[in-house]
């Protein structure tokens, strides 16, 4: 049984239909990706997801239909969303920050978290009575990641983790997000504009097109897809 | 001789500014504590802190000793306000500002008409919580009753302080008003965060409410108050928990000192009925010359 499973999903804002029913499954442990063009639906399809969008059609996730929870109970079933632009707290210290992370942790158990975030984001510890606003777009990248961390979630859904990030920094977040992965089994579900990145990382991927799956397979099948090379990959 | 001042009068005027400023920066902070997590100043945040007033007035009349009032009092001021939230804000909580604006100016209207309805409009006597007897303290004079005022406000502020810096759910309060979108999909509970602040606005409005009522009050007892609250606030930036303090502090001595300019020898004063224009002056000049207060966030939009 897949950890999150979509069948049929759609989504509308107003008179905009954004997700025309999206299939789409993570199984425990893996990293999928999701790919496309501009409005095709990627950002939506993690906003279904955490329920910050309304939706018809079937979300299950640990065996649990979540369609229709609000984003306050989504993220106590246990997945973090960061979203586009990472919502971080800018006025708030990288303490107070991560802290937040924790809100639905039972009290207690947040501080041997917390010490673990510290040692896998090393700057983090270095700023943590800075406010978070006063961190460069990398750190801050690292933040919400820490902060989602420290949600413990079984699923983490990453919005765009490269946004206005030189490559260097980027190809670090891509590094970090492979390690929990690894080490910790993390599952995750990544939209992202850099298609060959995004690729490299995962295990599988979808390519989205005004808010259908177009193609959908093992990230080493898409890099060799010629349509999905043209349009995504660039060679 | 201009000189001739009498320092101690003079001291006795700062303490009771304070005393005053004290009153004006609870209800300030309250005001701070809703215009943070909904854009917009509670007209209704006076009228609100007369109803609690009544309570403990009935309570008192019913027998409950004063200092069970007063704690049964704060306790349902508290209960209220998350109520109030609930019921009346939440349906407009993604309105435009104004709409919810003229809400609190209904609610105004609604808690003064009820406290009407139900409790005759002749004074009602309440006793202070601390003794007016005076004590001398480097010469000057001071009421106990001054001192206790000043004491219960700056435990108030100190409290919430403590309560924003460092607990859980404080913590949970300002992420709110930062970003309730990230708040939620942290897991925070937005409404009821934003339910909390009003009550805690509520109750701390309650305590302003039974400082300001003794020896007597009326239904309308606490609109001067509100309007202190709100040029202090004003002066102290409408955002700024620490500016409502300040400015609120700083009010009140000024509003004592420029009504007691005689005391200083200098042969005349401010009459005493200009108390209030007084204040709306303070607010009009901070709105042209520093609209962000002392301690406020400065507002930048691009033209």
């Amino acid at each position: 049984m897949p950890l999150l499973e979509l069948s049929g999903v759609q989504a509308r804002y107003g008179a905009l239909q954004a997700l025309h029913g999206i299939n789409l499954t993570v199984d425990e442990g893996e990293i999928v990706a999701v790919l496309g063009a501009n409005g095709a639906g990627k950002t939506t399809t993690l906003r279904a997801v955490s329920g910050t969008v309304k939706t018809n059609g079937n979300i299950v996730f640990g065996g649990e239909r979540i369609g229709g929870h609000g984003p306050e109970a989504v993220a106590r079933e246990g997945i973090a969303h960061v979203p586009e632009g990472r919502g971080t707290f800018a006025d708030l210290t990288v303490r107070e920050n991560l802290r937040l992370g924790a809100h639905v942790r039972p009290r207690g158990k947040a501080k041997a978290d917390y010490d673990r975030v510290l040692r896998r984001f090393p700057i983090l510890a270095e700023r943590q009575r800075q406010a978070a606003g006063t961190l460069s777009g990398g750190e801050q990248q690292q933040l919400a990641l820490a902060r989602a961390l420290m949600q413990r979630p079984k699923l983490l859904l990453l919005d765009e983790p490269s946004l206005g990030l030189a490559p260097r920094v980027v190809a670090e977040i891509f590094r970090t997000v492979a390690e929990l992965n690894e080490e910790d089994g993390l599952s995750v579900l990544v939209v992202e504009q850099n298609a060959n990145l995004a690729l490299e990382t995962s295990s599988r991927a979808y390519v989205l097109e005004v808010g259908r799956v177009a193609v959908a397979g093992t990230s080493a099948e898409l890099r060799r897809h010629e349509s999905v090379r043209r349009s995504y990959l660039g060679y | 001789m201009v000189f001739a001042a009498d320092w101690a009068g003079f001291a006795q005027q700062v303490v009771g500014g304070l005393a005053s400023g004290g009153i004006y920066a609870m209800l300030a902070l309250a005001l701070v504590l809703i215009y943070r997590s909904t854009g917009v100043v509670n007209f209704a945040q006076g009228e609100m802190a007369m109803f609690t007033t009544f309570l403990a007035w009935a309570l008192v009349q019913h027998g409950v000793g004063y200092w069970g009032a007063v704690a049964l009092t704060v306790l349902i001021a508290f209960a209220g306000g998350i109520a109030l939230e609930r019921v009346i804000i939440r349906p407009v909580e993604r309105a435009p500002a104004l709409t919810i604006a003229i809400v609190t100016l209904g609610l105004f209207f609604l808690l003064n008409g009820a406290a009407f309805w139900i409790w005759s409009p002749e004074q009602k006597y309440l006793r202070s919580a601390f003794s007016t007897r005076p004590v001398e303290i480097a010469g000057v004079q001071i009421s106990i009753q001054d001192l206790g005022v000043i004491a219960v406000a700056v435990a108030a502020a100190t409290l919430l302080a403590v309560l924003f810096r460092f607990t859980k759910v404080g913590l949970a309060m300002r992420a709110v008003v930062a970003n309730p979108d990230s708040s939620r999909l942290l897991g925070i509970r937005v409404g009821w965060m934003l339910a909390l602040g009003w009550g805690l606005a509520a109750a701390l409005g309650s305590v302003a409410g039974l400082l300001t009522a003794s020896p007597s009050f009326d239904q309308s007892f606490m609109q001067p108050v509100l309007l202190y609250a709100f040029a202090g606030a004003i002066l102290g930036g409408i955002d700024s928990a620490l500016g409502a303090v300040v400015g609120s502090l700083l009010l009140g001595v000024f509003l004592n000192v420029v009504t007691s300019l005689d005391t200083l020898g200098l042969g005349w004063t401010i009459d005493n009925d200009l108390r209030l224009p007084a204040a709306l002056a303070v607010i009009l000049l901070v709105l042209l010359i520093r609209p962000s207060g002392l301690f406020g966030t400065a507002q930048v939009t691009r033209a």
